[in-house]
């Protein structure tokens, strides 16, 4: 797989590390133990569109959310990570 | 028809003109006692252990595919139980203790073969954590040997020892280890199962569930609606999109693994070897084959494909630990669905809705599992219990903080 980061051009996908659902970006308070268990542990993992976050540990090491087609592995779209 | 040496002979004089199909291709009815999804081999074997331990035979098997076409035809065949954590490891044991009588059983040549299996150390603190998983094997009735570095070159003496990375100290043996024919595997207990009078049905996706007020009456599938009782999904890498379909999340990632053969080859390994450290393990097939493979791809997936850098990756660390397979070519490679758990083991359980049952979250490691993840399955799906050795593969262990992490990796599904 190619990734075309935003800031790079086309890099190969074996310099980057894999962390998964870009949900996780989301936390939520750690004072709500049902909606905690469910962020770190439950995961939509769909079969089709899958926004992802990716780190660019041999590159530039930025974070960033890709959305890539878990059935074909086409990526669709590359963005810089951001808080939302 | 019974398998033997007497009917090979008896077709054989008959120019084989009277072997029958080894299992029927019914019209599914439109209700049954409980629905199987999924004919992998779990699914299969769950099916067949309900109808010769429970008596449970108005059972249908769904398959979207055909039978042996998933991940139990896709798997690199190794079967042991050397496992650490007691969640795990009387499960295991149990499974290896059905391997060993399973042809008997079943009337199948599944090919189990106990050739053993080495997992290789390289340092003072891996060979402790060695012996001590080796106690722990052998408290759960399992057997497990500790070889220094000479008694591994006796029976190895073809690898790489002086590696200046990862120097050869040793490795754990567990002789009861080895491998098994994998279609054999799903073909044995398909046919096992049809001739207590199992469905198999092939060519037949569940595309959805009938749910009403919190109960699975039955699932609806591309030949139609079929009702029944009780339905146990067993579905291995297709747990999330399924699962999905009941609307429940589960704590499993998708994730692809791939595996390789080279040409035929004299027979020069032994063992099946795991080298952990290099990501590589490899095993050799009675047809001659080297069969190797290494560590997940690392990224959701539901391809059944993987990518170039992983297979680069496998291969440099068969040249590290035992750099002769470099003169062998490479035949075949391909990959298959992971459902990979958050703490890397599996569930066998009910689900919070009534009369849907789920098995999964195998990882990498479900065909060892085969015989008792049937076994167990069925007994949940027949007592409403969880089974003995089942007990710990709970879906809700991660609220309750009784995780089975055998490798301390955390919450981080393809580091398991
Ligand atoms: C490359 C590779 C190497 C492996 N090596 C080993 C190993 O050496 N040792 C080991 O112990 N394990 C190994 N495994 C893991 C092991 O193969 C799996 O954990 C195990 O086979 C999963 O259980 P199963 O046999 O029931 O799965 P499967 O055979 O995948 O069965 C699931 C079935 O469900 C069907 N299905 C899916 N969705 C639907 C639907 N909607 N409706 C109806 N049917 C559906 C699928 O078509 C499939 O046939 C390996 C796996 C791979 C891919």
């Amino acid at each position: 797989m190619i990734i075309n980061h935003p800031l790079l051009g086309p890099r190969d996908a074996s310099e980057f590390t894999y962390l998964g659902d870009a949900s996780l970006l989301m936390r939520p308070n750690s004072d709500d133990i049902d909606a905690y268990h469910d962020y770190i542990h439950l995961r939509d993992n769909p079969d089709g569109l899958h926004r992802e976050l990716w780190f660019h540990e041999q590159g530039d090491r930025s974070w960033l959310v890709i959305t890539r087609n878990t059935a074909t592995h086409e990526i669709t779209k590359v963005e810089l990570a951001r808080k939302t | 028809m019974h398998y033997s040496i007497w009917s090979i002979l008896q077709q054989g004089f008959r120019g084989g003109r009277g072997w029958v199909r080894a299992w029927r291709a019914p019209v599914p009815q439109k209700s049954y006692d409980m629905i199987i999804v999924g004919g992998g081999g779990h699914g299969l074997a769950t099916a067949y252990y309900l109808a010769s331990q429970y008596g449970i035979t108005n059972i249908a098997v769904l398959e979207k595919g055909w039978i042996g076409g998933g991940n139990v035809g896709r798997n690199t065949t190794i079967i042991r139980s050397n496992y650490l954590l007691p969640g795990n490891e009387g499960f295991y044991e149990l499974s290896l203790k059905l391997w060993e009588g399973l042809e008997q059983d079943i009337n199948f040549n599944a090919m189990v073969s106990q050739r053993g299996i080495l997992n290789l150390f390289h340092s003072d603190n891996e060979r402790d954590a060695a012996a001590r998983r080796g106690n722990s094997m052998i408290l759960h009735g399992a057997d497990a040997e500790l070889l220094d570095a000479a008694a591994l070159r006796k029976l190895c003496p073809f690898l790489n020892f002086d590696n200046a990375r990862f120097p050869l100290k040793g490795a754990l043996l567990q002789k009861r280890g080895g491998t098994v024919r994998h279609d054999a595997v799903a073909w044995g207990y398909a046919r096992g199962a049809d001739r207590l009078g199992v469905d198999i049905i092939q060519n037949c996706e569940v595309t959805d569930f009938i749910i009403k007020n919190g109960c699975c009456n039955g699932v609806e599938t591309t030949k139609g609606k079929i009702l029944a009782n009780k339905v146990g999904v067993a579905v291995a890498g297709s747990s999330g999109r399924v699962m999905a379909k009941a609307g429940l999340r589960l704590p499993i990632e998708s994730h692809v693994l791939q595996a390789f053969v080279s040409e035929g080859l004299k027979p020069i390994l032994p063992q099946v070897i795991t080298y952990g450290a290099g990501h590589f393990y490899i095993s050799q097939s009675d047809k001659g084959g080297l069969v190797f493979g290494g560590d997940i791809d690392g990224y959701n997936s539901y391809a059944q494909r993987g990518n170039l850098p992983v297979v680069e990756h496998v291969t440099e660390g068969g040249m590290a630990l035992m750099p002769m397979i470099g003169k062998a070519r490479l035949l075949r490679m391909w990959g298959g669905l992971m459902d990979m758990s958050m703490d890397g083991s599996p569930f066998i359980d009910r689900t919070p809705i009534t009369g849907l049952y789920f098995n999964g979250g195998w990882c990498y490691g479900g065909f060892k599992a085969t015989p008792a993840s049937g076994w167990c399955f069925a007994h949940l799906l027949a007592t409403d219990e969880a089974h003995a050795v089942a007990r710990a593969y709970r879906l809700d262990r991660f609220k309750t903080g009784a995780v089975i992490d055998e490798k301390g990796a955390g919450a981080q599904a393809n580091l398991h």
